[in-house]
């Protein structure tokens, strides 16, 4: 089946370090299908979600410093159908390209006001919509002057094993794009583009925030052909 | 109906500690309940380093556990042990995320205590013989462990996506 390997990366992209070591060098194994990708996905039920997990602005007592944005857009399947009641994760670095997490040794500023981790389920339209804001940029050690452009970090269930995904959200015009591996570890441009965001006047909330939009299609296929 | 190709993938990265752990996540069941198995492994890279921010999900019909590696790479889960089927002995799904790999990967736990039904499944005879036992949990007094070769000698089988 063609799933468009073209438009996925690699396992092994030397360019970006960590995959020397870390990419399987054995072939992988194929199973049937209906073995393996159709079946049903994990029951993500146990992942606690609340419906304030959406604004990552409103976690603490005041708001974190930053450009207010929202993101949002549809999650749907390869033929265009919508992934309904799906949870969405998504984390991300403060607006000074900070991590919360321990092991970000970057020295940029924490805010108090910012944790950077939401959840969304979607809705009956395959719709998500998070309020937070833009991350920054911040510099790796993968080589010498190495930036990671500004990006927000996706975790998707969908219904079916196959239909997993953890993928990254990129902002629109960013001259980091080209020069960095993970995003460029995609052979083909348009699967490049597709992980870059819109900005949207019409998500865009006046004198509020700026709106992104950024649509995800999962793998997987409805198992009956709609008649129409 | 126009195909629409899927999102590609991206490295879950480094920095996921704050959003996708959660609390009990490695327990599908509670871990003193009756039925419940602990399984216990490391996740190790092609020089044989431990892993220490790799973040794995486990899952069968309605169970799933996540757990994140320590630095040691060390995971854990419970879980009760799911049925078999006809052609298709009892397993755990597992997928495995990390920094460095750009694409998840997929692979699957079996039980050391099922060599006849091991021998008659359906994916494990796909499996090349001399590697299939990267497949199969050995048995540590009550524990179950299973460690995820990444690249190398032994590396664990992982399954096309």
């Amino acid at each position: 089946m063609d799933h468009g390997e073209d438009l996925e990366p690699p396992y092994l992209y030397p360019e970006y370090r960590s995959t020397v070591l870390r990419a399987p060098s054995r072939r992988l194994v194929q199973l049937d299908p209906e073995w393996f990708h159709r079946l049903p996905g994990p029951a993500f039920g146990r992942v606690p979600v609340d419906p304030g997990d959406a604004d990552l602005t409103r976690r603490h007592r005041g708001e974190p410093l930053g450009e207010r944005i929202i993101i949002s857009g549809r999650v749907l399947d390869e033929d265009g159908r919508p992934v309904r009641h799906t949870l969405v994760e998504v984390w991300q670095a403060n607006a000074a390209g900070r991590y919360l997490d321990p092991s970000d040794e970057h020295p940029a500023p924490l805010d108090p006001n910012f944790t950077g981790a939401g959840r969304c389920l979607t809705d009956g339209d395959g719709r998500y919509r998070f309020v937070t804001v833009k991350p920054g940029a911040y510099p790796w050690k993968n080589h010498e002057n190495a930036w990671r452009p500004a990006h927000v970090h996706f975790s998707l269930f969908g219904p079916e094993l196959g239909s997993r995904l953890v993928t990254q959200m990129y902002f629109p015009g960013d001259p980091l794009h080209r020069a960095d591996p993970i995003l460029s570890s995609i052979p083909d441009p348009r699967g490049r583009r597709r992980l870059i965001a819109d900005f949207d006047f019409d998500l865009t909330v006046p004198e509020w925030a700026l709106g992104y939009r950024w649509d995800i299609v999962l793998r997987g296929r409805a198992a009956t052909p709609r008649e129409t | 109906m126009t195909r629409r190709r899927p999102t590609p993938s991206q490295t879950v990265g480094p920095f996921f500690g704050m959003a996708l752990p959660f609390a009990g996540g490695p327990d599908a069941v509670p871990s003193q309940a009756r039925g419940a198995i602990r399984i216990e492994g490391r996740v190790l890279d092609g020089a044989g380093t431990p892993v220490p921010d790799a973040l794995l999900e486990a899952w069968s019909g309605d169970q799933f556990a996540r757990s994140r590696t320590d630095p040691e790479g060390a995971f854990h889960f419970a879980l009760r042990k799911p049925d078999g089927s006809r052609g298709s002995a009892p397993h755990f799904e597992l997928t495995v995320f990390a920094r460095g790999l750009l694409r998840h990967l997929a692979t699957r736990v079996y039980f050391p205590d099922e060599a006849e039904a091991n021998a008659a499944d359906a994916a494990l005879r796909r499996v090349p013989a001399a590697r299939r036992h990267t497949l199969v949990a050995r048995r540590d007094g009550a524990v179950l462990v299973f460690d995820v070769r990444l690249q190398g000698e032994d590396e664990t089988v992982f399954f096309a996506i």
